[in-house]
Order: structure tokens, then sequence, then C-alpha cells
């Protein structure tokens, strides 16, 4: 833990925000202009360091060490009300600061892959005679930001919140957002003030997974605002931050919450502000000027000039991927392993990591390797562009009749990373392996849509498109599997896009579904995980490693390997 | 005048009209749809099915536009499809930062179009005329959002003299008088006007150098009137010209700038309606074109009038 839970630490940066810092910056913005202006003539030399000097000492007054500024990707401050939009940056930025949900992710530590564990649950456990009812004990004593208890009556008026359209509290953006992240859960009901019965249709061990992003709103506060337009504008979660004002577009400031229930994570900073800035190269000049002290996901070609600048860039892997999903519908040239396998072989991965200034890991299976569900898969994704042609070279086709693949890919997105680049790079070498790859080039918008119909969609039929590339967030066994590759989860009913239909996948899901021991559901998971990558299932490309940049005197931040973060540990230094 | 200015006036219904159909039709035509950005992919069928119900979204074009028209013609503009917020205010807000922009754009590129094009036109072939033209056409050819990228680059990142973005300083909540807010108006004011600059500049050396040759000039000149008195004459015959091209600067300055809001991470109508349309939030993006359809129309038209009062030949 940092040392800012100690009041003395406080007391250093209430006087550095007050006494020297300001000092300190200002003859630091001197001595960058004068670096500049040995090559201006000796007159206007002076008249700039004297504009130089009105204008930094501007800039440091109103820098404060209290308050950290973090530049976020997201065009629009996330939902208020609880359950956030905007995605995982959304989660991360808002859902997780001013919420909590029954169950967390551990975000302390940089080098374990992260897990679940106890949130506004202390503990949960499944009926061993009805694996549909599960009981969660809550925390008690915990209060939401307007002073009211946070109990089992809470829990229960949540659930109504997006899953019952009669009670008065019912949100429907926040039903969206939620209720496709509980999809199993069917009743929540309460036991005792502390202890709630939550229903699944079936059995379902993957519950706890669910309920971490299902974020707990104030009644209390509701009752008193009376509707959710209200309640985005004073919003109250039970979160380690406290809401304090919002400019819609342009920022919003959350302050400490003193009195949050772990005092470990009691903020080390007295206010956070959270920037939309859409456009990566404004973000990163933002950084550079010491408009913001923290970056999201700056370009990689910024991150040499960042360094240069002494600034800090964190970087981890966390489970996202980066692949194409082939279309397995009827007539599909992927249908065939061989092609699958032979296009696997045929991606020079660590090409692309160059290309992304090392920003990357190169993909070795679906998941990353550091996963408890990577297994030991036989099938290993080198570059191998000799096999590859001949594997293709045993169904026909050569250099002069190579395969034509049609995919599917956006200009830009979230967690995109740089789309195009990427994809005219694979295109590349697969076209030396015997395919010849046209690129569907389209909005994110349009391909998200694209991605809710199935392969076998006219969307996807008309235009002869039999891939796609949408990258994916690996979270929980659900997203990470269930919904890609159980043939029972092809849109609407999930993301399976390619209909992938595997009686053997079915069957591990289901049993790993039902495993409620999470060693051996991991186990299982890892069983899965190998046997969808020696099948060739997906063309696997690479993972993103989430790039952050931090300004030199921002400390205390640990990178988890995970796409939510804890910012509570983060504060300035002189 | 009055019957004039009465078509000009009742033209804009038409073209108001014309503009929102034209916006939203474009928007069908394009691929996908709100409902990408509201829901998460894992979102059942159902569910999707409620929300566009929710939004009106699953009815048919017609009755989506004209639920749409009739709301806007009591001047409710609805609420957008990706906040919640109402529409109208969020096209105000974002109105009131591109007003404040482009007058101090309108402000520079006025003053210095205007100064550097009459002495550019009444200077024809001197240097100062070269390096005038000069300018304009440096000032019309280069990307505006890139000049906005270089003048951030010096003068934000490498000489730390003014802010890269935002419209105010840490913690501000609104615009204030001091050095502390304007000087976050330096670069974006700066890049928004060259543009404009340029046109005016050369606009107005063409039409000041062309007065400068006719007959009556030459009368003037031959009657003996001393060069500044001419140069009143001149400045009137041209200033129609001029007024005309600074009307259609005008509007395009107040549209706001999809590209210089972007950069400065400028909370705009550029910035709103660019994140509309990847939102598809066609709320927000029918009133904020109908509103500047509007604006567009009305400076045209404050612009005609003037040049009208101005300029006899016009009302004839």
């Amino acid at each position: 833990m940092t040392p800012t839970k100690t009041p003395e630490f406080r007391k250093v940066i209430t006087t550095k925000a007050t006494g020297n810092h300001r000092e300190h910056n200002h003859h630091k913005g001197l001595a960058m202009s004068l670096k500049f202006s040995h090559l201006l003539p000796n007159t206007l030399r002076t008249a700039a360091s004297i504009l130089a000097l009105s204008c930094t000492s501007n800039l440091a007054i109103a820098q404060d060490l209290s308050t950290f500024r973090v530049g976020m990707t997201a065009a629009d401050i996330p939902l208020t009300t609880g359950n956030p939009d905007q995605g995982f940056e959304g989660f991360r930025f808002m859902g997780l600061m001013l919420y909590d949900s029954l169950v967390e992710w551990d975000l302390s530590s940089a080098d374990k892959p992260s897990t679940l564990i106890p949130g506004l649950a202390t503990e949960w456990s499944v009926d061993p005679d009805d694996k549909t009812k599960w009981t969660f004990k809550l925390r008690q004593g915990v209060k939401f930001h307007d002073g009211s208890e946070f109990t089992a009556d809470a829990v229960v008026w949540n659930f109504d919140k997006v899953k019952d359209p009669d009670s008065p509290q019912y949100d429907p953006r926040q039903a969206g957002l939620a209720a496709a992240r509980i999809p199993s859960i069917v009743a929540v009901n309460k036991i005792d003030d502390y202890t709630v019965q939550i229903v699944t249709d079936v059995p379902n061990a993957f519950v706890p997974y669910q309920v971490s992003y299902w974020m707990m709103s104030s009644p209390a506060q509701f009752e008193k605002v009376g509707d959710w337009e209200a309640f985005a504008q004073a919003p109250s979660g039970t979160g380690p931050w406290k809401f304090v004002s919002m400019q819609p577009r342009k920022q919003v400031t959350m302050a400490r919450n003193p009195d949050y229930w772990d005092p470990d994570r009691v903020p080390a900073s007295d206010q956070v502000q959270l920037i939309p800035t859409p456009e990566a190269s404004s973000r990163t000049s933002a950084l550079l000027s010491g408009q913001v002290d923290w970056i999201e996901a700056p370009s990689p070609d910024a991150i040499p000039q960042l360094e240069g600048a002494g600034m800090q860039i964190v970087t981890n892997s966390y489970p996202h991927n980066w692949a194409i999903a082939p279309s397995r519908a009827a007539g599909s040239p992927w249908n065939e392993i061989d092609v699958r396998k032979a296009a696997n072989l045929c991606i020079d991965r660590q090409g692309i990591d160059q290309l992304l200034g090392g920003m990357s890991i190169p993909a070795e299976g679906h998941v990353t390797p550091d996963s408890p569900w990577f297994g030991q898969p036989t099938f290993k994704l080198g570059y191998e562009p000799d096999d590859a042609r001949s594997l293709m070279e045993q169904h026909g086709y050569t250099q002069d009749a190579p395969l034509h693949v049609k995919i599917a890919i956006s200009t830009s997105g979230s967690g995109q990373m740089q789309p195009l680049p990427m994809f005219q790079y694979i295109q590349s070498t697969l076209n030396q392996c015997h395919f010849d790859v046209e690129a569907e080039v389209m909005e994110w918008n349009a391909l998200l849509a694209l991605a809710r119909q199935s392969a076998e969609a006219p969307d996807s039929v008309d235009k002869g498109i039999n891939g796609i590339i949408i990258s994916r967030s690996l979270m929980d066994p659900y997203s990470a599997f269930t919904r890609l590759f159980d043939s029972h989860r092809v849109p609407p009913n999930g993301s399976n896009w390619g209909m992938v239909s595997n009686p053997e996948y079915d069957k591990l899901l289901k049993a790993a579904r039902e495993e409620f021991d999470p060693d051996k559901q991991d186990k299982i998971l890892s069983e899965l995980h190998e046997k969808v990558v020696d099948n060739a299932e997906w063309i696997w490309v690479t993972h993103d490693v989430n790039p952050r940049a931090l300004a030199p005197n921002l400390k205390g931040f640990v990178q988890a390997k995970n796409w939510f973060q804890d910012l509570t540990p983060v504060h300035l230094e002189e | 005048m009055f019957s004039y200015i009465l078509r000009r006036v009742l033209y804009t219904i038409p073209i108001a009209l014309g503009v929102t159909v034209i916006c939203f039709l474009l928007v069908q035509l394009g691929p996908g749809d709100p409902i990408n950005a509201l829901l998460p992919e894992e979102a059942t069928q159902e569910m999707i099915d409620q929300v566009k119900a929710e939004y009106g979204l699953d009815k048919p074009l017609p009755v989506q536009y004209a639920t749409w028209l009739g709301h806007a013609l009591t001047g409710d503009l609805g609420t957008s499809i990706a906040t919640g917020r109402s529409v109208s205010t969020e096209i105000f807000s974002a109105l009131g930062n591109t007003l404040m922009l482009a007058f101090g754009g309108m402000l520079v590129s006025f003053v210095v179009g205007l100064t550097l094009g009459s002495i550019a036109g009444s200077r024809q072939g001197t240097l100062s005329d070269r390096v005038v033209t000069g300018f304009a056409v440096t000032g019309v050819s280069v990307p505006h959002y890139w000049i906005a990228i270089v003048l951030v680059a010096i003068f934000a990142v490498g000489l730390h003299w003014l802010p890269a973005m935002g419209m105010g300083p840490r913690g501000s909540t609104g615009f204030a008088l001091d050095w502390a807010h304007i000087q976050h108006f330096v670069l974006p004011i700066f890049a928004l006007s060259l543009i404009p600059t340029g046109i005016i500049a050369r606009s107005v050396r063409g039409s000041v150098s062309e007065t400068y040759g006719q007959d009556f000039v030459q009368t003037l000149r031959a009657k003996g009137m001393p060069e500044r008195q001419v140069f009143v004459h001149v400045a009137r015959n041209a200033c129609s010209a001029a007024i005309a091209v600074m009307g259609l600067q005008m509007a395009e300055l107040l549209g706001g700038s999809i590209l210089i809001e972007t950069v400065f991470v400028w909370p705009g109508t550029g910035q709103l309606l660019n994140n509309a349309i990847f939102m598809r939030d066609l709320p927000i993006l029918q009133g904020t074109i109908l509103i500047m359809a509007l604006i567009f129309v009305a400076t045209n038209l404050v612009a005609d009038i003037l040049q009208a009062l101005i300029d006899p030949r016009i009302r004839r």
C-alpha cells in the first residue's frame, strides 16, 4: 500500500500544494521556454521570457497536487446513475469509482491475473441441493454517499431497477446496460437485512462474475430526487469516490470518500477529474503540456516522445484479444481446418508487435498465455509461411489460384488498436500464403451492427464477408468462451458471429457453467481452450497491453491485468 | 425593401425543411444504429426491441420524421438517445461554446483580412501586395487542423506558454474574463481564423483592385482629389463584395469546426455533431443540423440585407 493513508502524507501534499510546488513549476516553465528562445533575437528573447513568465505562472497556479486529472478516450462523461455506458471505460472511470457491486475484481496486483474478491457481499455460496439458488451475505455498516445504509432491501431494489419494468425505479437505460450482463438471474429475494437469495434460471456457476457488473445505486437518494435524470446530477453509491460536479462533455469531478468501507482503498488524493479527450494526439499534447496527469491509450508512435519527456508508460497484459473470427456458415472456405491453420501460420505476430512499437503481446492462443484458462494447446501459432503454403496446396490453392476471403474491419473503435495498419500487415503476409485477402472497411458503429447478426445474415452474405475483426474482452468465462463458441450463442443470443458449432465445446461449456469449484472450473475451461486452439477455431493475432502515459510525479498506480483499474492509491508528488 | 426581406425570410422555411429531410434520410441510409452504442453486444433481441420501442425507433421512417418535426415545430427537439439529456440544452450549451470561438475568429479574420486585402488591393504589384497575397494563399491552402496541431506542438508542448486543450483551467466550470481562461482561446481562435482571413483578404484585394481600375477613379484623380479620399470612394464601392464574403465566412465560423474542436477538445457544436454521428444519435444530429442551417440562412440574410442597404444597385 502507499504511504498515502497516513495523516502525515496528507500533510505533505497540502504543504507542497500551497508552497514550493508553484515556484518549482514556474522555474521549469521558464527553463523550457528559454531553451527554445535561444533561437530568437535578443529583443524577442526578452519578450518571450517575460511572456513565458506570465503565462507559466498562471498555468502553475492552476496546478494543485491534491487533484489529479485523467484524459479519457470517451467522448462524453459516462452515465452516472449506476451501471455506466461507454463500455468498460465507463466502468473503469465511473461505475467502479462511485459505485460497488456485490463481488469485485482484485485490482491490487500487476503480476497475478486479477480474480474475484468480496465487494458489498462478504461471502456467497450455492445451495448444494438446488444449484439455482445462491446465498449472498452482505457487508454490514456500509453507507451510501447520502448517508443511508446499504441493506438487502437495496439489493432487491437495484434488481428491480434493471429487471422489473413495473417498478418505479425501473431505468430503461441501466436495464439495457446491466440486464444483459446478469442474464441468468431471474429473482432476488431478501432473507434478512444482510442476506439475499439470488435465483437463476438454470444452475450457473458464472453468477459471481455476472454480479460483478451490477452496480448498486442508492434507493434513498432516488426517493429524494425523484427520477433518474435528477439522480444523474446528484448520484449516490457506496464507492470510494463521491460525485462533486459534472459538465457534460467537459469534465466530471469526484472527491475522496473518507468513510469508504475498505480502509485500504480510501483514495490517496482529495479529488480526481476525468476529462473526455477522444482524440489521441490531443491527449498526448494535454499530458505533455501539463494539463492532465494521466492519459489513456496514447498512440504507439507518440510513446517515444512521451518517454523522452519523462512520462511514465505503463502497460500490462489484460484479457483482450484481436483476431479474425472466420465464418463457419455452410459453404465457407474456413470450414476446412487446414485453411484456418494455414492462416494462423501465416501471420507474423512479431512483426505486428514491432508495428505497434512493442505495445502488444503476440497471440499464442485465444487467451493470453498467463491466463488460468490457457492450458497446453499443441497447435503452436508460429510464423511458418512454408508450412502454411503446403497446407493450402493440399486443398488446391496456389499462388495463381489463391483463396479469396473478405474480412470486415472498422477504421477505429474500442479495443480495435490500430485496425487498418494492422490489417494491411496481416493482409500482406497472408497474400504470400495463397490467400487473396480483401477488406470490407467500415466505421465502428456499422461493424457493431454487422456483428449483431450472424455470418449467415444478408448483411454479411450479400457483401461476401466471411470473416470479422472485432476485438473481444475475455474478462469472464461467458465473455471469453460461451458467447463466442457455444452453438446456442449465435446472434442475437450471443456473439458467435461465425456460427461455430462443436458439440464438444457445448459440452465443456455446460460442464464449466455447472462446476461450482473455481479451480475445477478453470481446469475445464483450459481443456476447452486447448481444443479451440488446436482446432484453429479463429485466426488469432495479438493482445493489447493497454498502454497509459502518466506524468512523472503521478505515483501509486498499479496497472492490474484487467480492463478495470483502481484509482484510489493514485496521487501526485512534487 | 420590406418585401425583399419578407421574401428572403419565407425562403428559409423550405430550406430548413429540406435540410432536415436530407439529414434524416442520410442518417438512415448508412449502416448502424444507436442501439449499437446504447446496448452491450450481449443484449438479447427482446432487450433490443424494448429499447427501440422506448425511443420510437421501431416505427416506420415517415412516422419517425413526422413525430420529430411535430415536436420540433413546438420548440421541443426531444432528448438525446445517447445521454438522455434534452437536445435543446445540449445544443445551446455547445452553441455557446462555439459562438465564443466564432466571434473571436470573426473579429480576427475581419480586421486582419480587411486590412491586408485593402493594402494589397490599393498597392497592386508592389512587394506588400505580393506578401499579402502569399499570406492569403497560404491561409486558404494550409489545412487548419494541421496548423492547430503544429501550434499546440510549439506553444503548448514545446514552450508551455499556452494550454493545449479545453476551455478553462483546472477545476473551472464556466467562463471568466481573466488570463487563465482567455489563454485557452488564443490557439483555437488563431487556427480557426486562418482560412477566413485568407479568403477575406483575397476577395477584398480583388474587389479593391478592380474598383481602382474603373473609370470613375480616374475621374476623381483627374479632379485632383487626394488619394485618401479616393480610397474612401473605392472602399464604398468595394465593400459590397466584402460583406458578401464575410457573411459566408461568418456563417461557416458559427457552424463550428469539427476538426478544430476535436484538436482542442472544445465542447462546441462541431464536437457535439461529431459524437452524434458516431453514436447515430438522431435527435442530436437533427436538432444541431436544423439550428446550424437556420444560423447559416439567417447570417446570409443579414449579409444580404446589409448589402442591399449599402448598395442601391442590389435593391433594384
